[in-house]
């Protein structure tokens, strides 16, 4: 018996990790892509959407995001080249995660600059410059000075930024997102359909999207 | 050769510390499958570690062949505690190499990297222990 045991317990705990790592595997697996926005979840009258494209585009891909989330930066750029390729609709809703001591700020940064029209040029600023404002200890500042390379009326911006309606479109677009079963960022939608995590690689993500394309263009 | 009972002591605590590592491995590759490494919770140092291109040979992630490294420490050393001769030299050479790796990872999330990743950390400190470990384990008893 004492010959055997070793062999018993090495089998035992081999068998023991392929199958709890194949139990995590489909327990994660199969909790992504049963994120749904279902049609009475679409956009509440009056509120204002961060979108570019056509409204009526084939294709419409929406974002919870987070600007101080690594992924999200890195995604940007790339979703931007998408947009411009495929001609979609893209729409932005703020997801800032609690763990990121800045993201909530440049949410409403965001917002105050979306209320002088310039929200796309400051999501892509803050996204580009993600690095630097993210560890700066003084973060607003720095968003001062982006509204004012954005050439934005910095008293309003200032005022926006803190204001009630600023924090609560964000908290709305964070409502938005946790009633709909978003947890971490990026988050992507198209048409309503969770984007599955594994596809929000930047090559991968294009791929997806032709192929959603493909499956929605009307044959003739 | 007779395995005494501090060697058996000591093989029995490396064989723990390499099922933590098996668990931690595993848990890791199985991120890398589902492709949560790519989201990371939001944590911005762990997507740098572990969303980079040093993360996974092809489409291998380290992750998977270090839960393999610590199941092979695991085996070794539980054959070890059993008096088998041969595992002893097997799980030195293998904690070995895995410390030269572990140092390399250490030095691609110091100087090329810009950043450590908690997991990273929490596994070099298992090999470091296991390294301990090798280096304090008493020579076998002769007859």
């Amino acid at each position: 018996m004492k010959r055997s045991l070793p062999f018993i317990i090495v089998i035992a705990v081999g068998l023991s990790a392929i199958g709890s790592g194949t139990y995590l595997y489909r327990t994660k697996k199969g909790a992504n892509p049963a994120l749904q926005i279902s049609k009475t979840q679409g956009s509440a009258p009056g509120e204002v959407v961060h979108s570019v494209g056509p409204e009526n585009a084939q294709i419409t891909l929406e974002e919870f995001g987070d600007f101080q989330c690594p992924p999200c930066g890195k995604l940007s750029e790339p979703l931007n080249a998408i947009q411009k390729k495929y001609n979609l609709r893209l729409i932005y809703r703020n997801y800032p995660l609690p763990n990121h001591s800045h993201a909530k700020e440049a949410a409403c940064a965001a917002e105050a600059a979306g209320r002088q029209g310039k929200f796309w040029p400051m999501h892509d600023l803050l996204f580009r410059e993600q690095a630097v404002w993210s560890n700066s200890t003084d973060a607003r500042s720095l968003f001062q000075a982006y509204a004012g390379m954005l050439q934005l009326d910095l008293n309003r911006f200032k005022t926006d930024s803190e204001s009630p309606g600023v924090q609560q479109k964000v908290e709305n677009d964070q409502g938005r997102g946790a009633s709909i079963g978003v947890k971490t960022t990026p988050t992507l939608f198209l048409n309503n359909e969770a984007v599955p995590p594994d596809q929000l690689d930047p090559a991968k993500l294009s791929t997806f999207v032709e192929n959603a394309m493909q499956k929605t263009r009307p044959s003739s | 050769m007779k395995t005494g009972r501090l060697q058996t002591l000591f093989y029995t605590a490396a064989a723990l510390v390499a099922l933590i590592g098996i668990g931690e491995a595993t848990y890791l590759t199985v991120m890398f499958l589902t492709g949560e490494t790519a989201v990371c919770g939001g944590s911005s140092d762990c997507f740098q570690v572990l969303g980079s291109s040093y993360a996974h040979i092809g489409k291998i992630p380290l992750s998977g062949l270090g839960a393999v490294a610590y199941f092979s420490v695991f085996s070794f050393a539980t054959f070890a505690a059993f008096g088998y001769a041969f595992a002893r030299r097997f799980f030195s050479w293998t904690v070995l190499a895995m410390f030269c790796m572990t140092l390399w990872l250490l030095f691609v999330q110091a100087f090329k990297l810009h950043a450590f990743c908690r997991y990273c950390l929490f596994s070099a400190a298992l090999v470091f222990l296991l390294t301990g470990l090798v280096v304090a384990a008493p020579a076998p008893q002769k007859n």
